[in-house]
């Protein structure tokens, strides 16, 4: 079984997040990246569990520079056998759902699995376009999925509840909490990561469908109103009366 | 020229997410000076209360193969809908549903979308909540259709009393490669993501027989209850209420965090509520610097007066 897990790269969750440029670019100096989230410990190490019980090639693809590669590496060191980046900037994601289904068209593959969201630009998009653009089912917000022969069973979030479904290969997934257990890299798959390929590819034609104009902070709080602890009813009147939220 | 708004139902309602849907895609049809129409898909009553949400018509394709959630079958009914009205810009709700058909309908009408909007979009920009809610980011749509997903519990209703009138749509729906083999709805406990007040405790409660107050609060207040990752990780609460960067991201009116730290990554996904309240023994918590109330003190004295305090109140 062919499984190709996208790896986006984000920015570690304890970054502070500032901009530069006029407010028009994410400040990038001194933040550490890092594969994001859901992609590394739902999507990547749910492929691996598949592999090894199943058997099959699991290949990262990235979207992305050539800054990408050390978190490309990372996924290599978590254990898939391969890499692909393409070649491309853009913080669009219909882009990059195009470039990712044009690869996918050109080499095939079983099962596409992606993280539920990036961390850094929250959309939630890549995943369901990628599906629409291979014309096969899209399985968003899964938390299990396991295989049987060539047909998948998969427990997903609905509105208000779960629901388990069956799909028959290829599909696309995101994953989200509840897939599989984080994996830490050892050693080994370090020193095996140097040498895994990681193949560069051009980008497909594609435009852009969106693109961010500018980045605002939130209001700063204005601060904390402090109750004394004896005075419990004054914070229910406040709740009530001044925040109305009660 | 006009705007579409896919109201999602569950169990033959439509959902709060789908009247705010409704809401927002009938103010963007009154600042464009255009039509807002609704399209709602499967068994679903009460279709004309849209009208309370400024929506005078709406398309109801009641189709039997449309009972399970199937999102490529819900984008190929929105599009047939699109087409019919003319639609330039789509509005769903960023909840589960949104999620999985917005991002089909983008890449099948090649239309830019911009998922979790928190504002009315300013001609084709539209403001985002982006890195977890610790910012904002404004988005220009390049394309002729614009989809807006919108972040629940973002933009107040405005008010109407109006009539809906809803239509019959008859639409063609391929089948896919998807069956639903069970359906497990949450049982009647509020869920979490709509719930307008939340009681969360982390940590600093010590042990999960101590959550009894917990719940007290919570069904006093008429709440839902939220916990922090570790919590749910060590087993003391289920994993369905983690909130946070890798939890659920919530947007409640008010957000109680009792012993929990306020830890960059919990934030994020509970940053977005309008009012929060902390109560905390260590009067160095980070969370305090987000909060807008406060109290210093141990929860196992301050919650069961608290509990007293709100009775009293709701008599
Ligand atoms: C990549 C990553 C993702 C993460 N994602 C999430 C996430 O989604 N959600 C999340 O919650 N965390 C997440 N975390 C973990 C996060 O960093 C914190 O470790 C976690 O939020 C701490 O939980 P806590 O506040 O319950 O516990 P603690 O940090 O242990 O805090 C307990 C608090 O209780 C207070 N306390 C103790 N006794 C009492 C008492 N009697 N009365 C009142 N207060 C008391 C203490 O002063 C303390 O502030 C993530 C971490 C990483 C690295
Ligand atoms: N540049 C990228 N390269 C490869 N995969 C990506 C890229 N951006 C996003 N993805 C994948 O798509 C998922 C959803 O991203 P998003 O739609 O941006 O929230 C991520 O969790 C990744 O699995």
């Amino acid at each position: 079984m062919k499984i190709i897990v996208c790896i986006s790269k984000a920015p570690d969750t304890t970054s502070k997040i500032a901009f530069k440029d006029n407010n028009s670019q994410f400040d990038e100096a001194g933040v550490q990246f890092i594969v994001n989230p859901y992609d590394e410990w739902y999507a990547l190490v749910r492929a691996l569990e598949l592999k090894e019980a199943n058997g099959g090639n699991v290949t990262v693809l990235n979207v992305g520079g050539a800054e990408n590669d050390a978190i490309i590496r990372k996924a290599l060191a978590i254990g898939a056998d391969d890499a692909v980046r393409i070649d491309a900037q853009t913080a669009d994601a219909l882009y990059v759902a195009k470039q990712i289904a044009g690869y996918v068209k050109a080499n095939g593959a079983d099962m596409i699995l992606l993280g539920k969201e990036t961390i850094d630009y929250n959309g939630s998009q890549v995943g369901g376009m990628v599906a629409a653009l291979l014309d096969v089912p899209y399985v968003s917000l899964a938390s299990k999925l396991t295989m049987s022969g060539t047909t998948a069973t998969i427990e997903r979030e609905i509105e208000g509840g779960v629901e388990i479904i069956e799909t028959s290969l290829p599909f696309v997934l995101s994953a989200a909490k509840g897939m599989a257990e984080a994996r830490i890299p050892n050693m080994r798959g370090i020193m095996a990561a140097r040498t895994k390929p990681l193949n560069v590819v051009p980008a497909f034609e594609a435009t852009n469908s969106t693109e961010i104009k500018s980045f605002l902070l939130p209001a700063a709080k204005t601060g904390c109103k402090y109750v004394d602890a004896d005075n419990v009813e004054e914070l229910v009147n406040l709740l009530r009366n001044e925040a109305k939220a009660i | 020229m006009s705007v579409l708004i896919y109201t999602d139902s569950n169990s033959g309602t439509l959902t709060k997410n789908a009247f705010e849907a409704a809401n927002y895609g009938a103010l963007i049809a009154k600042k464009e000076g255009i039509t807002a129409t609704a399209i709602v898909v499967g068994n679903t009553n009460d279709i004309a209360s849209l009208g309370n949400y400024g929506i005078a018509n709406a398309l109801h394709c009641n189709d039997a193969s449309l009972s399970n959630f199937d999102p490529q079958k819900i984008a190929q009914v929105i599009i047939q809908a699109a087409k019919k009205i003319n639609a330039t810009t789509i509005v769903l709700a960023h909840d589960y549903s949104g999620k999985a058909v917005a991002p089909i309908l983008a890449a099948k009408l090649d239309a830019g979308l911009v998922s979790g909007a928190i504002a009315l979009p300013e001609g084709n920009t539209v403001k985002k909540a982006v890195f977890s809610g610790k910012a904002f980011a404004n988005v220009e749509v390049k394309t002729p259709i614009k989809i807006i997903s919108v972040l629940p519990n973002s933009v107040d209703k405005a008010i109407t009393n109006g009539n809906c009138a809803v239509e019959n749509f008859s639409c063609e729906i391929t089948s896919t490669r998807l069956t639903v083999k069970e359906v497990k709805k949450a049982s009647n406990e509020l869920s979490l993501t709509e719930a307008d007040i939340v009681v969360s405790a982390g940590r600093g409660l010590k042990g999960p027989e101590n959550w009894g107050m917990i719940e007290e609060l919570a069904k006093e207040l008429g709440a839902a209850t939220a916990c922090s990752r570790p919590v749910a990780d060590i087993g003391w609460r289920p994993h369905h209420e983690h909130v946070g960067q890798t939890g659920l991201a919530i947007r409640p009116n008010l957000y109680f965090a009792i012993g929990i730290s306020g830890a960059i990554q919990h934030l994020a996904g509970v940053n977005g509520s309008k009012v929060i309240v902390v109560i905390n023994t260590d009067p160095e918590a980070p969370f305090f610097k987000a909060a807008d109330y406060g109290i210093v003190g141990d929860a196992f004295q301050v919650v069961p007066k608290l509990i007293e305090a709100v009775k009293k109140i709701k008599a």
